[in-house]
């Protein structure tokens, strides 16, 4: 039978594949965006693969707030992106430096 | 044995699609891989018999957000030929970071710690348990507070996306008052004298 | 009236008199401003002799009484306190007298002075200084009174404070000062520590337990040494002698008081009434007897080079002090004291008789502008012969019985240095013979340097002047016969002590034969050859044959350059400690100040902070995936420190 510790595999391989993209994507804000959506949804296997096996509904409530949450957060992350590339007119992320020191 | 190799199916699904998702050079099929993703990840959550959710997921996810993605995508009028360049120059750290957080994190919640020996597998529910009507009693009940506040919440995201995106319309011509008070009077008025003989 | 209210208005008088004159005087006016002053120390004159009264003529033993406990620290309290006994009776009646001398004498000599009321102010309150120093019954106001003339030397050598010469020399005379009243404290706080006390009384009963005491012997040799060196400092003795020619620089009548007749006999003062102190080491008396006799010599050699008739005068007055530093080291306190009193006399009559040659002259103060001054200027010429005579040693003026008496004792005595000395201050009598009759036939005798008109246009001083000239000519003629049968016959009862060892002033007593017989013996002896030599080659080289003087001057070039150049003790000091110090400061300035704190310090340390900052700054690339990497990294640890630790 599958045993907790695959998904938990499961939702750990995903993680690393989100935190791999956020960092080898130098070109495309875009899949920046994505790469969060896809921690997200890593994290919330995980909720609900506790949520299962302890037999607690918590974390099944949780990830709907994270799903909210999420939604909302890549409206405005889209909005933002959309007003910078009017300025920039580039989603390059090597060009995003004015925080330059 | 069915329920395994439905779970190695959409396990699989998911990992390949997600890396598809990080490599891709065209984002379109990036995202449309990131819906594979999700989709196979839904699947899993059913196994998990967590029914309402992969739904939502499905429903919200994919078909709000993933959609709202596309929109965004297609809206930027990108040069496709600059994306992706230098691609590999940064990909052996990259991947070795990654490796490294996957490798640590597998040994943490590996089979040692989380195997079927430590945490025993529950047994499936019965035939008439209803995940729909077990979430919305907590929901309702107990999280009702903090279900009016998600509300809130994305009515606050509307609100400011809404107005960061938003072009000013150009037959207004409210003043801006930041420009109104830098003005200053030897911007506006320039005194000539034109001698008292022309009079 | 009972005794301790007589002291206290000798001391106290004078100090209300200056205030009121310092501090009100704009208000009460320049007579008022005399008046009172000359009142005040007149006064104190006059109750001084009283005092002498009751202790010569009425025998009344030495009093000591506490006005005033000013301070306490644990078990030692410091106090206001008199000590009346034949030493600070002598001393008191000398500076009173001199001083009011002065005071009258001021009254025409700083006539057309702005700063005439400040002046006797300033000279009051010089007075007040000094009479507490010599009434003092303890260390700490004796150091007091020490610094109290200090401060009024520096205020009245600077007088003319525009001048920037005084200031020079004030700074100057202070400084030096300074040097030797380091080891003055050091002396003090010596005495403090052995004895526990600070009062004379005390302090002298405990000195033979202390000095028999083995662990202890040599304290009071350092504390003499100490002292001493204070006294050098004072008394301008050789090396700290170069402040007294500057401080020609102040007006005469203070050349007169201070630098003559009161302040710089303080040290001798002190010397005399810590004798039983001195008694016990012969080593410092030893040093004693060399620096006196040192700076005796040494100063009369300058002395003949000089062409400023202060500075001839001042010479003089070093080489004097010398004289008595030589009768304290030898042991032989009344005989010094004794000198004390009679060259306060004729040293003040000499400058005052200066001032009176300079007033006549519009101030004019090179030997070599004046000349048949004779004629001119008669009572200042007599008294300022009689003055001369008094130094020279001549037979029945004053000055021979003390001279006489200290080169005697020189010869007497056992010191190891004594013999050499004995030499020295011998030889001293022709070159003060030699100075002192230059300077007088330069300016009286010989045909004037100046232009006929001006020369008609001298006349004498007005009389205010040649009052105190006259009285203290009278004074130089008696006070010798007057007093040397005295100090024979235990003036100083118990106030000077000296040891049976040395013998000096004990065999002096057993061979003196009377004041005729002295003086008689004094046509005949060594000493009177000596000074008339003196005045002879004096005469021969100024009067008769000029050129023999432009003679020596070419042929002992090098001597005179060194003479001319004071033995370079100046060059020295400017060379060393002033731009040495001078040095010091720059280079705490361009070292420690520019570069360590300004450079490195808070430049640097901006800097510093600047860099290091620019470093900091790559830091923020500005970039996502940076940030992102390095929150990827602190996960990274984390979870290895998680996995780890389990």
């Amino acid at each position: 039978m599958i045993a907790l510790s695959d998904y938990l595999i499961v939702s750990a391989i995903l993680f690393g594949l989100g935190i791999a993209g956020i960092f080898i994507n130098r070109k495309n804000v875009i899949i920046l965006l994505m790469c969060i959506e896809l921690l997200l949804l890593s994290v919330s296997t995980n909720f609900v693969a506790f949520s299962r096996f302890s037999n607690d509904l918590m974390g099944q409530v949780f990830v709907f707030f994270i799903l909210t949450v999420a939604a909302a957060e890549a409206a405005i992350g889209l909005a933002i992106l959309i007003v910078l590339f009017r300025k920039k007119k580039t989603i390059d992320v090597e060009k995003m430096d004015l925080l330059k020191g | 044995m069915i329920k395994q190799s439905i779970f190695y199916f959409f396990s699989f699904l998911a990992i390949s699609s997600g890396s598809m998702v990080i490599i891709s050079r065209n984002s379109v099929r990036a995202l449309l891989f990131l819906v594979v993703t999700f989709v196979s990840t839904a699947g899993l959550w059913m196994l998990l018999e967590s029914e309402f959710l992969s739904i939502t997921l499905i429903l919200v996810y994919v078909g709000a957000v993933m959609v709202l993605f596309l929109f965004v995508v297609m809206m930027l009028d990108v040069e496709l030929a600059v994306i992706q360049e230098g691609f590999t120059r940064y990909l052996p750290v990259g991947l070795c970071a990654a490796v490294l957080i996957v490798v640590g994190l597998v040994y943490t919640v590996g089979p040692r710690n989380f195997g079927s020996e430590r945490i025993p597998i529950p047994l499936p529910h019965p035939a008439n348990f209803s995940h729909v009507e077990a979430l919305g009693v907590v929901l309702y009940t107990r999280f009702l507070y903090p279900f009016e506040l998600a509300g809130v919440l994305l009515l606050s995201a509307i609100v400011s996306a809404i107005s960061l995106a938003s072009r000013d319309r150009r037959e207004n011509k409210a003043l801006d008052p930041n420009q109104q008070i830098k003005v200053c009077k030897e911007d506006r008025l320039r005194l000539v004298n034109i001698g008292k003989n022309n009079l | 009236m009972p005794d301790f209210v007589v002291t206290c208005l000798i001391v106290f008088l004078p100090l209300l008199a200056a205030l009121i004159s310092g501090l009100f005087g704009s208000v009460i006016g320049r007579r008022n401003a005399h008046v009172l002053t000359n009142l005040a120390v007149g006064i104190s004159c006059l109750l001084s002799i009283f005092i002498m009264k009751r202790l010569f003529l009425d025998e009344q033993p030495a009093f000591n009484f506490k006005l005033y406990t000013w301070g306490q620290s644990g078990e030692l309290s410091f106090q206001i306190g008199f000590l009346i006994d034949r030493l600070s009776a002598l001393m008191m009646l000398v500076v009173t007298f001199v001083s009011w001398m002065v005071h009258l004498y001021t009254i025409g000599y700083m006539h057309e002075d702005p700063g005439y009321q400040r002046f006797f102010s300033y000279i009051s309150l010089f007075t007040f200084g000094m009479l507490m120093l010599v009434m003092s019954n303890n260390f700490l106001q004796l150091f007091f009174g020490w610094e109290m003339v200090g401060l009024m030397s520096y205020l009245l050598i600077g007088f003319w404070f525009q001048k920037e010469s005084a200031i020079f020399a004030n700074l100057k005379a202070f400084i030096v000062n300074r040097v030797g009243d380091f080891g003055f404290v050091l002396g003090i706080a010596g005495v403090l520590y052995y004895f526990g006390t600070l009062d004379y009384i005390p302090v002298f009963s405990k000195i033979k337990p202390i000095a028999l005491n083995e662990g202890t012997s040599h304290a009071i040799t350092l504390i003499c040494l100490f002292l001493f060196l204070g006294a050098m400092g004072k008394s301008a003795q050789v090396p700290l002698h170069v402040w007294l020619p500057d401080s020609m620089e102040g007006p005469t009548p203070i050349s007169a008081l201070i630098h003559a007749a009161t302040m710089v006999t303080a040290g001798i003062f002190m010397l005399a009434r810590l004798s039983p102190l001195f008694e016990c080491s012969d080593f410092v008396l030893n040093i004693i007897l060399i620096v006196g006799t040192m700076t005796c010599f040494l100063m009369g050699l300058v002395g003949v080079v000089q062409n400023d008739i202060k500075r001839i005068i001042a010479y003089s007055t070093l080489s004097q002090l010398g004289y008595m530093m030589t009768a304290m080291g030898v042991s032989a306190y009344p005989i010094g004291l004794f000198h004390l009193t009679t060259h306060a006399f004729f040293k003040a009559l000499l400058f005052l008789c200066a001032g009176s040659v300079i007033l006549s002259l519009h101030h004019e103060q090179d030997i070599w502008q004046m000349g048949n001054l004779k004629k001119r200027l008669p009572i200042t010429y007599f008294t300022m012969l009689i003055g001369s005579l008094a130094l020279v040693g001549f037979p029945l003026f004053s000055g021979f019985y003390s001279k006489d008496l200290i080169i005697e004792a020189v010869k007497l005595s056992h010191l190891p240095a004594a013999s050499f000395a004995y030499w020295v201050v011998l030889g001293n009598v022709f070159i003060t013979a030699l100075y002192t009759f230059r300077l007088f036939f330069v300016v009286f005798h010989t045909k004037e340097r100046m232009s006929r008109a001006k020369f008609k246009h001298i006349h004498e001083s007005p009389i205010i002047i040649l009052i105190p000239l006259v009285l203290l000519a009278l004074l130089s003629l008696v006070s010798g016969v007057g007093l040397v049968g005295l100090i024979f016959q235990d003036f100083f009862r118990e106030a000077i002590v000296i040891h049976p060892q040395h013998v000096s002033f004990a065999t002096l007593q057993e061979e003196f034969q009377g004041v005729f017989a002295m003086t008689t013996k004094g046509f005949t002896s060594l000493t009177f050859g000596l000074s008339l030599s003196g005045i002879l080659i004096a005469w021969l080289c100024y009067v008769k044959e000029p050129q023999f003087a432009h003679f020596f001057q070419k042929r002992l070039s090098l001597f005179y350059h060194i003479l001319k150049n004071k033995f370079g003790f100046d060059d020295f000091n400017q060379w060393l400690f002033a731009s040495g110090t001078r040095s010091i400061g720059w280079l705490c300035w361009q070292l420690g100040d520019r570069w360590l704190i300004d450079d490195i310090g808070v430049n640097g340390t901006a800097r510093m902070v600047y860099r290091l900052s620019k470093l900091l700054r790559r830091i923020q690339t500005g970039y996502l995936y940076h940030y992102a990497f390095i929150m990827i990294l602190g996960f990274l640890f984390l979870l290895a420190w998680f996995m780890l630790t389990d």
